[in-house]
């Protein structure tokens, strides 16, 4: 073995590598989210995930492999949702003064977002492991992917069906609610926390400091609300 | 910083350990932001212990998903045969749920009186 083959079959064996690899490619993918001012379209994730995903194949790295050394940063995702209780806890007061819109507005939106998700997907022709995986999507993506493992879905699949959810949810958010008239920016903001989560939220924040405000609101109580609904109506669709 | 960590795996832990003890369909984390709402409404010291640490994650909260974002390497078959399904439900669905959030909170804070603060 030459010295090339023998420091690849360390590094190949070694968690180093991989965590360095998604490090990188995140600041990559942040640093042309910002180039493109912040487009909702050029999200940070989505680029570096296809970095990432490019690396693996050129290398031909399994996914398991891969995570062994990511798993570190994927740790981290339980205790970023207890920290969600920062924000949350913050806006209490705000939540209380709007409490009977956002309770009618978040049980609408929540139920709206897994019932037509779930009901396109199973008329064209999604199975039951798919729907599974499907039904969490607009929770914000540590809550989901827990949601999705106990529903027997694909976590990791999820995780990517929770991100596109919310770079649709950032691109078409103000066109539309300007297009409807909608002008109480406590309302754009809850719905776009709830059906789109952290991307939306921070879509919101771009556009109005109480979108945004509202839309952390959101985002944390469907968190909370989709860990309940989810398992009640997944079974209405296998 | 370390006190601040600790107290945060500690309600994530008994998240846990509570969602697995008693069959509770949310998952540990969810349940230890609950209990994280509880303890920080109960107590200011705790709360400018824990907001810096939070903030500082919660501003890198997008680099937690790449992990998981990979995992579509394993999935691109799934993908690719269920794409345009997976394409129509995930546009369909956040739409329609927006509009329908939207127009509810709207409708219902008018009916409730309960008014914007500008």
């Amino acid at each position: 073995m030459n010295d090339a083959a023998l420091i690849w079959s360390y590094l190949a064996s070694q968690p180093l590598l991989w965590l360095t690899a998604t490090l990188f490619a995140y600041w990559a993918g942040d640093s042309l989210y910002r180039l493109a001012r912040r487009n909702p379209a050029a999200n940070p994730v989505m680029l570096a995930v296809i970095f990432l995903a490019v690396l693996l194949g050129i290398t031909g790295t399994p996914y398991k492999d891969y995570f062994e050394g990511a798993q570190f940063v994927h740790f981290m995702l339980g205790p970023a949702t207890v920290c969600l209780a920062v924000p949350l806890q913050a806006n209490l007061k705000a939540i209380r003064k709007a409490l009977i819109p956002i309770a009618a507005a978040l049980l609408a939106g929540s139920f709206t977002a897994i019932v037509s998700a779930l009901a396109i997907a199973k008329a064209l022709g999604a199975e039951a492991g798919l729907l599974a995986t499907l039904a969490p999507k607009s929770a914000t993506a540590p809550v989901a992917i827990g949601i999705s493992e106990a529903l027997g879905g694909q976590p990791t699949l999820t995780a990517v069906l929770v991100l596109l959810t919310g770079m649709i949810g950032a691109i078409f958010v103000t066109p539309m609610m300007n297009g409807l008239g909608l002008k109480d920016w406590r309302a754009r903001g809850f719905a776009t926390g709830v059906a789109a989560h952290g991307i939306g939220t921070a879509r919101a924040f771009q556009v109005h400091d109480t979108a945004g405000a509202f839309a952390s609101i959101g985002m944390g109580l469907n968190a909370v609300l989709t860990a309940f609904l989810a398992p009640l109506v997944l079974p209405w669709f296998l | 910083m370390v006190p601040a960590l600790a107290i945060i795996l500690a309600c994530q832990l008994a998240g846990e350990v509570i969602s697995r003890a008693v069959h509770l369909p949310l998952p540990g984390p969810v349940l230890g932001m609950l209990g994280m709402v509880a303890a920080l409404t109960a107590s200011d010291r705790l709360r400018e212990m824990i907001r810096p640490v939070a903030q500082g994650l919660l501003n890198h909260l997008s680099l937690l998903f790449v992990p998981a974002g990979v995992g579509v390497v394993a999935h691109l078959p799934t993908l690719a045969a269920h794409g345009p399904a997976l394409a129509v439900a995930l546009v369909a669905s956040t739409l329609l749920a927006i509009v329908v959030g939207a127009v509810t909170f709207t409708l219902v804070a008018k009916l409730v009186r309960s008014l914007p603060d500008e």
